[in-house]
């Protein structure tokens, strides 16, 4: 790494440097006065907050709680696959059993996962603002939420809905389980999404710190921001799909019935118009957090900066002209299955420039093998395996032959799972410092991470082969011959199930008990960490940040390494060593 | 001397905020830019939520265009121009709200506010009248159709369905936007708004011509497509 003369009298600017240092610190050692302890004290305080950092907070009790669900269902999936049929569960509670972990995992985790969780808690301080435009929209958002999940629960404890995440028609209108609380509640959730997407959006405009210019924001917002853009334009779109479902179940308007000159077709062409872009909310904030971990653990400025943050803007818009590809064999046109192959290849475009630049971002940089940067590796390695695969399933006669089969499952749990789920996990290891102001134990997570790693590629990767052979999705039972390669996949599952339990024992250990640190433990330059304690104090930053250089200007800029000067708990140490 | 110096070290929290601009805004300018920014993005989700239902109505009447053309004829045009007119005269009293806002004529602005509450009611009223004399026909949508007088036409009860559910999504905006005005009318009856601030009433104003627009386009497509 190139460093002159005049990166170094930028580092000894120290009354920059100082805005990170605490006025004060408590008696555990943490900065005073922090967010956690000094905005209001009792659980009261929580649940009326307005604070961005709170209401991240309280995102993140809740969506983990979904995805602790929606793990339960997915090991149970498998449990029930170590043989042919029949070992758990019979065939409908198998149907409910997938549905549930489909739609929990989809709607009440991974779309809200890292705009609503992280993206709440640090969009506003790396762009250097007080908090989201509207923060009381932010909170009715998390309530909005709560409503939600209440629907789908309702659903899950009575007769949990057996459709698939889907809510194909006709089925979805027949069958007699609770599918329009299930339905009812991705509705309501889809509210707090918009809410969460309306408030980024106008949050960049609108409140960005003096300098700092859109092309200084830290990646992670430009990825927040396309991905709001997705969440403002597709949600009313799955809105109104479901509304008329709901309608159609209820009063029987007959849009969606043959029967009534109706089309069951329409349905999947408006739920796919949602939920392809919805695919692609669930990607991108994914790729921000890799952007900003690639930098700050190769300690080198990105690479090809514009082209990173534009390929986000480039996703989003061609994610709305794609969905037809759910539907290579639903009956569309010739020419409209054509012309939907041929943009989904484009996605490809966009997708593998990021890939390049994380990549060549890592040539010759300096890489520090921490704990967040380890699940960035593994989202290199599992997300290109899972956009690879998708270029497969955009060839027209490949996806004849592998369309609804465990080829598929693997793809998009490649995608879902390897990609936005390390990402996700990688940025909560990232940032969990700077939510807590204390460090989780580097072995444990480490051991959680490769759990998940070898977990992960056991499961999914036996799908692909699974697939190929020509194994369906959705299937209660299957052929004998099977077994193994089945059993194989769940032991994966039970590997990955034990790798998250690890991970989240760490975490929240380290959340009341970890070692404290500094402002800075990783060395980054973004503002999050240069301009603010660990943890924040209630209004952010001691004064409005000024933004004297980018955020990945490691050829400009050495980061200081703060660590807690005497706090009396743990030792010093930088986490990077 | 002590009291130059404390000004300085707090910066930021020193330069004045009057008590209508949240502690997180720089200052008024940018909290009114902010809120109006918000209400046009929202607006956009309004025009994608309505587009499901507009597509649907392409589809259908391409699919159908005989049975479109048959079944809007027990619509009765007159009321649908009549609640046109209600409405469009809603948005005029709404705009003259904020004008006279702007202008700190707070009083003439709350007679406005309230003139556009009755116009809103009225419309609901019309479209009551409309509701009530087809559920006693049966002129309703899919399974619950039981209407005799269009036997010739094949499947009339697909353009009650289109009907029922872009009129009652529709009015469900009209009720919303009524809850909204009786909302901005005691805040400023309690004298809240003024010619500094009056966000509240200007972004609902928008909220409120987009569901005026969404009738203008209604209006034609389904009373007008002789």
């Amino acid at each position: 790494m190139a460093v002159n003369n005049s990166a170094t009298t930028t580092v000894q600017d120290a009354p920059r440097s100082a805005l990170a240092v605490p006025a004060s610190r408590d008696s555990k050692g943490l900065p005073h006065p922090n967010y956690l302890s000094d905005g209001g004290k009792g659980l009261w305080s929580w649940l009326t907050t307005v604070d961005h950092k709170r209401i991240g907070i309280m995102y993140l009790i809740v969506v983990m709680a979904m995805f602790f669900v929606g793990g339960i269902y997915a090991l149970l999936i498998r449990a029930e696959h170590f043989a042919p049929g029949g070992q758990l569960m019979n065939a409908d509670q198998y149907n409910q059993a997938f549905t549930m972990h489909g739609a929990i995992m989809t709607f009440l985790f991974i779309i809200p996962s890292i705009p609503a969780i992280l993206g709440n808690f640090v969009l506003p301080l790396q762009i250097g603002a007080k908090d989201v435009a509207f923060p009381r929209l932010n909170l009715a958002s998390w309530y909005v939420y709560m409503f939600g999940a209440a629907f789908a629960v309702y659903s899950l404890v009575t007769n949990a809905a057996d459709t698939g995440w889907t809510f194909y028609t006709p089925y979805s209108t027949e069958t007699g389980t609770a599918v329009i609380s299930m339905t009812l509640g991705a509705f309501i959730l889809g509210f707090s999404s918009i809410f969460t997407g309306i408030n980024f959006i106008v949050t960049v405009h609108k409140l960005r710190a003096p300098g700092m210019t859109w092309f200084k924001m830290p990646l992670m917002v430009w990825a927040l921001y396309a991905t709001a853009i997705i969440q403002v334009l597709a949600t009313p779109i799955l809105g109104i799909t479901l509304l008329l479902l709901i309608l159609e179940r209820v009063f029987g308007v007959g849009i969606f019935d043959p029967s009534m000159g109706g089309d069951p077709v329409l349905y999947q062409h408006f739920f796919w118009f949602y939920s392809h872009p919805a695919v692609y909310i669930m990607i991108l904030p994914g790729m921000g957090i890799i952007s900003d971990l690639i930098a700050t653990f190769s300690h080198r400025k990105i690479f090809g900066y514009k082209f990173v943050a534009f390929s986000s803007l480039a996703i989003a818009l061609v994610s709305f002209i794609v969905w037809g590809h759910h539907m290579f064999t639903s009956g569309q046109s010739e020419f409209a299955v054509m012309l939907f192959s041929f943009i989904t290849f484009m996605v490809g475009i966009p997708s593998a420039i990021k890939v390049f630049n994380w990549t060549t971002t890592l040539y010759k940089g300096s890489i520090s093998f921490s704990v967040p940067m380890l699940y960035a590796l593994s989202f290199l390695f599992k997300f290109t395996i899972g956009g690879l695969t998708g270029i497969f399933l955009g060839a027209l006669s490949v996806d004849i032959h592998l369309h609804d089969t465990y080829f598929i499952v693997a793809h998009f749990h490649y995608v879902m799972v390897g990609g936005t789920v390390m990402a996700f996990v990688g940025g909560l290891h990232y940032w969990w410092p700077k939510m807590f102001g204390r460090m989780y134990n580097r072995t444990a997570a480490t051991i959680a991470w490769a759990f998940v790693f070898v977990g992960f590629n056991v499961t999914f990767f036996t799908q692909f082969i699974l697939g190929s052979q020509g194994m369906p999705r959705r299937y209660w039972t299957f052929p004998e011959e099977f077994t193994r390669l089945h059993g194989f996949s769940s032991w994966g599952a039970m590997i990955m199930g034990v790798g998250f339990g690890l991970m989240a024992i760490t975490l929240a250990w380290a959340a009341f008990r970890g070692r404290v640190v500094g402002s800075n433990p990783w060395g980054a330059l973004t503002l999050e960490w240069t301009h603010a304690t660990s943890p924040p104090e209630p209004h952010n930053f001691p004064a409005t940040p000024d933004v004297a250089h980018g955020p990945y200007d490691y050829d400009k800029v050495i980061p200081r390494v703060d660590e807690p000067a005497n706090a009396g708990v743990g030792h010093a140490r930088p986490a990077n060593a | 001397m002590a009291d130059s110096v404390a000004p300085a070290a707090t910066t930021e929290h020193a330069h004045s905020h009057p008590d209508y601009v949240q502690h997180h805004f720089h200052d008024a300018t940018q909290q009114r830019e902010s809120s109006k920014f918000g209400m046009w993005v929202f607006l956009v989700t309004e025009v994608l939520f309505f587009g499901g239902l507009f597509a649907a109505y392409a589809i259908y009447h391409t699919w159908h265009p005989e049975t479109f053309h048959d079944a809007h004829k027990v619509l009765d045009w007159r009321l649908g121009m009549l609640n046109t007119f209600v409405l469009i005269t809603s948005s005029l009293t709404f705009a003259l709200s904020i004008r006279y806002l702007q202008v700190d004529k707070v009083k003439v602005a709350l007679y406005n506010l309230i003139a556009t509450f009755v116009l809103a009611g009225t419309f609901m009223v019309v479209k009551y009248f409309e509701y009530a004399h087809k559920f006693h026909l049966g002129q309703l949508p899919g399974k619950y159709y039981t209407y005799t007088g269009l036997e010739e036409t094949v499947n009339p009860h697909v353009f009650f369905s289109i009907y029922f559910m872009m009129t009652g999504l529709h009015g469900l905006h009209v009720l919303i936007g009524m809850g909204v005005i009786v909302w901005l009318i005691v805040r400023t009856a309690k004298g809240h708004f003024h010619s500094q601030y009056y966000n509240p009433v200007e972004v609902s104003g928008l909220y409120w011509h987009l569901v005026d627009l969404i009738w203008i386009f209604l209006f034609p497509l389904l009373y007008l497509i002789a």
